[in-house]
């Protein structure tokens, strides 16, 4: 057996170890069996970046998963650019995150739960990132929803906690539903589910139409779409993104690792994965790079006012999703998968910083009541500082690069909504800046707010975490060096790796157009950062009259545009109403159950009636005899 | 034509397996009414016994043929041609093992509940198997229909005896429900009889032609029989009543075992008797499917009762497995035929764990719960397990069951596909909300201190768990079983008013 599906399977052991041994043996050791699990994944991932660096390619089945008639699918495992990428993506967070939980989860009863479920997740990730084949993405996508349930609900004893894991999963369940279909039009079109010769027989249907629910539709759109549902879902996009701001209920390590670097990018994997279907459909394509720079847009604007901390990052994270996606559909999927990669490091690197920040102040989320924090945290604040940088693409940090990259594609590829979606970008560029530096402001900045008793216990966090933080720190700085754009001397070094699976965006334009795509997004950028220092730091009290002078807006974006608010009034009362109403009160007690206990009541009741003739009295029965006779001899005598 | 291989071995196992579990319960009888531990050990030795005696089938049959194995046959009532004539194929072998394993676990799962009576409760099991064991495995319509009907009396008992304040509501609802059904059967059985020459051998009758105006009262007929134990929508409305009222043993049976005998009366007689008639009826079936998947699913949303709640999901459930069934292609069979197996293995679980904590608790009401996470995380463990494949999620077994059935129902239907796609969103609510409301937030007083799982219970859930992941990760382990037969089945359902086989027993 090849050492590939050890990659995933290490994780996998520990996972059974854990749960099985956890509670009763391992208890406060249980870390130990999940970080080893997680290095040796990584180190074979290393392995596997430099076996297909020299050129190999590895696309083989295990064992034979479901077979049925024609339906046949393996457990098997694709080993090529993209998924090398993704691999360093999870294996190195994922490694980060669980030493990093050791300090963070310390003394926490469910310590062995924990690691399992951490475990379990990166073996479904892995399994997800590894698949030949739709159905086994399809095993690790639901793999990775379950133990995003687990760990949102990880303080299950908290309602809030309990809800929001189940909204994750039953939302990601409205995407799902589209992909599965998706998945069913795969194969009643090419016979198979395996991606090699789906992908490779792609381009013979590529005017297709087929009926679809009475519609005649372009065949590759509508599976491109059906698969883009999955990816709305998972990657938290409009309109079903309600779940992932929720889903910050649990640890925070979990929402570093799961809600930020890997399991959400999950989305943009599956159409960086299937963009030779995606490419044959311009329709798909537009919706794709629309929704992203909508959802991107939309997201940043209510991150502007959200007091929570983490929070803030979870809408910073959607909108960052929205970029990935915006990417893709413009057709520069690797500059999509590229931000991926470094969105991986400075988010989880920001929701890390979060979690110390936390950890230091008793659990305290809300910004308001934080200040001066960089007196007392100063590896925290630092690391902070630079993933904020980074993410607001500060010239030579990681998400400059990706961030330039995307803009310059959108703005000078061949799309049709390009111009209109660069400009969406640009402006969330801005946006993003802003209330990036206003959380680093308010946070570490200015006065401290909070209670006497908290800024007694404030302190840096441990060893165990800030280590991770100073690691994915370099990782937040220098992931983008890989991929230097040409106009800046480099030889955009990811795109070229790429291109054997996602293809090559070229842009369109002059060197001056493209210097000019890189100051604007530069300067938008640091025009957000210097206006988060002119309300937050120099004139304080600016933002309050303006929340105020402008109520309405202000409570429209807290209130996140009412979506959930929305949702509860169409979908979930409404069809608890009718479940109660009409077919409880209804259907089955008014209507079966008459039939079903009325017909036997009728036959009751007749036959009650005819009871009333057998009453057992003699002269009763001799009547009835006498008339009898009587009108026989009738009959009789007058036919 | 040979149409079955005979039983070379010379060992009657199919005729052992059903005469055990009725020796088990004739040697209960003669055990003293005191000796309350020494029924309880015959029943459990003998419903091991006859799982023992079980799993050969599951070694020895031999997956390359739809022909009848292990066949056994011998003159009964002579002079109405009946036979006492019993046999096994793809679609009924693994519902005998499922039989037998399930008893074993009713047993365990009765040890401490049934205090009352429990001679007459443990013979009214064993009773039980031996009937449900015989509807498999018979091959002679006549015998199916007692065996049948043989079923009803000590459910009716386990329901009426045993069963909770409303039990004798539920128990005769139950049993005027399926009796109307298979009353109207046995007029459909004695007129295929005359039709096809006298004869009850469910294999002669197979390869006769009927007109098909015949074929459209017949599917009827028959419908009324298994569209009620399966049961469809609108004939659904016993079940929740029977669930709620019976003892934990008698849900799981019910849930596990008799529920699936509709679909399986389906599919050995409805389809390949009347192979016209089923394929014009095909639009009516799966829009009652897509009906009972929804229905029972959005029904499921509003209830405040855990057996009820589980109850309403197997009415969901159930639809999946006649929407595959129905779906007439490969993929919709097969996934329908492994769903019945999953469904008998996943509720059957469900239903032994809610008699678990029932035990303890005494209540049903969901809102009486709440917290059990905490007290009893081994109990929590198994039960996110039997959610999990409820609402089939990759790696159990509720998986391939669906994910096939949808395949198979979207080949045949797309609107029907799509339709009862959102079954798994819907599932994945009202399973959610259970788990949320029953395990995770506050501790509630009333489940406050409760001691976890002990020996006997875990070894009750502990074969579901195994069968879960076991089916979830290699499933072909268990449709292998079912290739040949399916095959033969759709070829038979799509050829025509049977004339290929008639041609065949010619030459």
């Amino acid at each position: 057996m090849n050492s590939h599906a050890l990659i995933p399977f290490l994780p996998l052991a520990a996972f059974m170890i854990n749960i099985v041994f956890g509670r009763k043996y391992l208890k406060e050791k249980a870390h130990w069996i999940s970080i080893l699990a997680v290095a040796g994944s990584w180190v074979l991932a290393v392995t596997a970046l430099i076996e297909v660096l020299s050129g190999r390619k590895f696309n083989y089945d295990l064992y034979t998963w479901i077979l049925s008639g024609g339906f046949k699918v393996s457990v098997g495992f694709l080993i090529d650019e993209l998924t090398v990428v993704m691999l360093i993506v999870v294996t190195t967070c994922s490694t980060l995150i669980h030493i990093y939980s050791v300090g963070y989860m310390h003394g926490d009863s469910g310590y062995y739960r924990f690691f399992s479920y951490l475990s379990l997740f990166t073996f479904s990730m892995l399994m997800l990132v590894m698949a030949n084949n739709f159905l086994q993405l399809y095993f690790g996508w639901e793999g990775v929803g379950l133990c995003s349930y687990f760990l949102i609900g990880y303080y299950f004893n908290k309602k809030s906690a309990s809800d929001a894991g189940k909204k994750a999963f039953i939302v990601n369940r409205f995407g799902d539903f589209g992909f599965g279909l998706g998945i069913f039009v795969i194969f009643l079109t090419f016979g198979t589910v395996y991606y090699e010769p789906v992908f490779s027989q792609a381009g013979n249907f590529a005017d297709a139409t087929v009926q679809f629910l009475g519609y005649d539709v372009h065949l590759m759109t509508l599976i491109a779409l059906l698969l883009f549902c999955g990816s709305i879902g998972k990657s938290a996009q409009m309109p079903l993104h309600v779940w992932l701001p929720d889903a910050m209920e649990g640890p925070t390590p979990v929402s570093a690792l799961i809600h930020a670097a890997t399991m959400v990018t999950a989305g943009v994997f599956l159409v960086a994965r299937c963009s030779p279907i995606f490419s044959l459909s311009e329709t798909a394509l537009m919706v794709v790079a629309l929704t992203g720079a909508v959802t991107s847009l939309f997201a940043a604007t209510i991150g502007l006012v959200q007091n929570d901390l983490k929070r803030i990052i979870a809408y910073s994270t959607v909108s960052q999703l929205g970029y990935m996606f915006l990417a893709c559909g413009v057709g520069a999927y690797s500059a999509g998968v590229f931000h991926l990669y470094t969105h991986a490091f400075f988010k989880a690197l920001l929701f890390l910083c979060a979690g110390s920040v936390m950890h230091a102040m008793g659990g305290e989320l809300n910004i308001q009541k934080m200040g001066n924090l960089k007196k007392y945290m100063p590896v925290t604040y630092f690391t902070m500082l630079i993933a904020s940088f980074s993410i607001a693409g500060f010239p030579g940090l990681a998400g400059f690069f990706s961030k330039d990259e995307i803009l310059w594609l959108a703005y000078s590829g061949p799309s049709p909504v390009g111009k209109l979606v660069w400009l969406m970008g640009t402006a969330v560029a801005f946006l993003t800046a802003f209330y990036s530096f206003r959380l680093i402001f308010l946070t570490f900045h200015g006065k401290f707010r909070g209670t006497h008793e908290q800024e007694h216990h404030l302190h840096e966090s441990p060893k165990s975490m800030t280590i991770p933080l100073m690691l994915l720190c370099v990782g937040a700085v220098a992931s983008g060096w890989v991929s230097i754009p040409h106009i800046l001397g480099g030889h955009a070094n990811f795109a070229e790796f790429m291109k054997p699976v996602l293809g090559h965006a070229e842009g369109h334009g002059t060197h001056a157009e493209e210097w000019m795509v890189m100051a604007i997004s530069v300067s938008v950028g640091f025009a957000g950062i210097g206006l988060a220092w002119f309300m937050y730091m120099t004139r304080p009290e600016l933002p309050a009259r303006i929340s105020q002078q402008f109520s309405a807006v202000h409570r429209v974006l807290f209130n996140k545009y009412y979506i959930d608010e929305l949702y509860s009034f169409i979908l979930i009362r409404p069809t608890i109403w009718v479940a109660k109403n009409i077919l409880i009160g209804i259907t089955d007690a008014r209507i079966i159950e008459a039939v079903v206990n009325g017909v036997p009541n009728s036959i009751a009741a007749f036959s009650a009636g005819l009871r009333r003739v057998q009453t057992g009295l003699m002269q009763h029965y001799a009547t009835i005899m006498a008339a009898g006779i009587l009108i026989i001899a009738a009959v009789m005598l007058l036919r | 034509m040979e149409q079955t291989i005979n039983n070379t071995s010379g060992f009657p196992i199919l005729s052992m397996l059903i005469v055990l579990p009725l020796a088990g319960a004739a040697l209960i009888l003669f055990i003293s009414r005191a000796n309350d531990r020494a029924v309880k050990m015959v029943g459990l030795l003998f419903s091991i016994a006859t799982f023992a005696l079980s799993l050969p089938l599951f070694a020895n049959f031999d997956k390359t043929t739809h022909l009848m194995q292990f066949v056994e046959q011998h003159e009964w009532i002579p002079y109405l041609n009946m036979n006492y004539h019993l046999g096994l194929d793809g679609i009924s072998v693994l519902f005998v093992l499922l039989s037998t394993l399930v008893t074993i676990l009713c047993v365990l799962i009765s040890w401490e509940s049934v205090r009352m009576k429990t001679k007459e409760f443990f013979i009214s099991l064993l009773v039980m198997e031996s009937a449900m064991i015989g509807v498999f495995c018979s091959l002679d319509f006549m015998l199916f229909y007692v065996f049948w009907e043989a079923m009803l009396i000590p459910m009716f008992l386990l329901i009426g005896v045993w069963g909770g304040p409303n039990r004798i509501y539920a128990a005769m609802k139950f049993f005027l429900y399926t009796l109307v059904g298979s009353v109207l059967m046995l007029v459909g059985i004695i007129v295929l009889y005359f039709y096809a020459g006298r004869t009850f051998n469910i294999l002669e009758l197979t390869n006769a032609a009927y007109p098909f105006k015949m074929q459209l009262m017949l599917f009827w007929a028959f419908f009324a029989a298994f569209a009620v134990k399966v049961p469809m929508f609108p004939v659904h409305t016993w079940l929740p009543d029977a669930h709620t009222e019976a003892p934990t043993a008698g849900s799981v049976i019910l849930a596990a075992v008799l529920i699936k005998m509709g679909a399986y009366g389906f599919l050995r007689f409805s389809m390949p008797l009347l192979p016209d008639a089923t394929r014009a009826m095909t639009p009516v079936m799966l829009t009652l499917s897509v009906i009972a998947i929804i229905y029972g699913g959005v029904i499921c949303l509003a209830q405040t009762d855990l057996k009820r709640l589980i109850a309403y999901s197997s009415v969901s459930h159930m639809g999946f497995v006649t929407l595959g069934i129905f779906a007439l292609n490969v993929q919709g069979i097969e996934g329908g035929i492994l769903q019945m197996l999953n469904h008998g293995i996943v509720t059957g679980a469900l239903f032994l764990s809610v008699g678990i904590i029932y035990d303890r608790t005494h209540t049903r009401d969901i809102a009486d719960y709440g917290g059990v996470a905490s007290v009893m995380p081994v109990y929590a463990s198994f039960f996110i397990v039997f959610t999990l494949a409820s609402i089939g999620l990759p790696a159990t077994n509720g998986f391939v069951g669906e994910f096939l059935i949808l395949l198979g129902a979207f080949k045949a239907s797309q609107w029907a596909g799509v339709l009862s796609a959102t079954g798994i969103i819907i599932g994945a609510g009202y399973m959610l909300w259970l788990y949320q409301r029953v395990f995770f937030m506050e501790t509630s007083s009333k489940v406050a201190g409760l001691s976890d799982l002990n020996g006997r219970e875990l070894v009750a859930l502990m074969p579901m768990v195994i069968l879960i992941f076991w089916i979830g990760i290699y499933p072909n382990a268990f449709l292998s079983f079912m290739h040949p037969t399916v095959q033969h089945l759709i070829e038979r359902v799509n050829s025509g008013a049977g004339q290929a086989d008639i041609l065949g027993l010619i030459k």
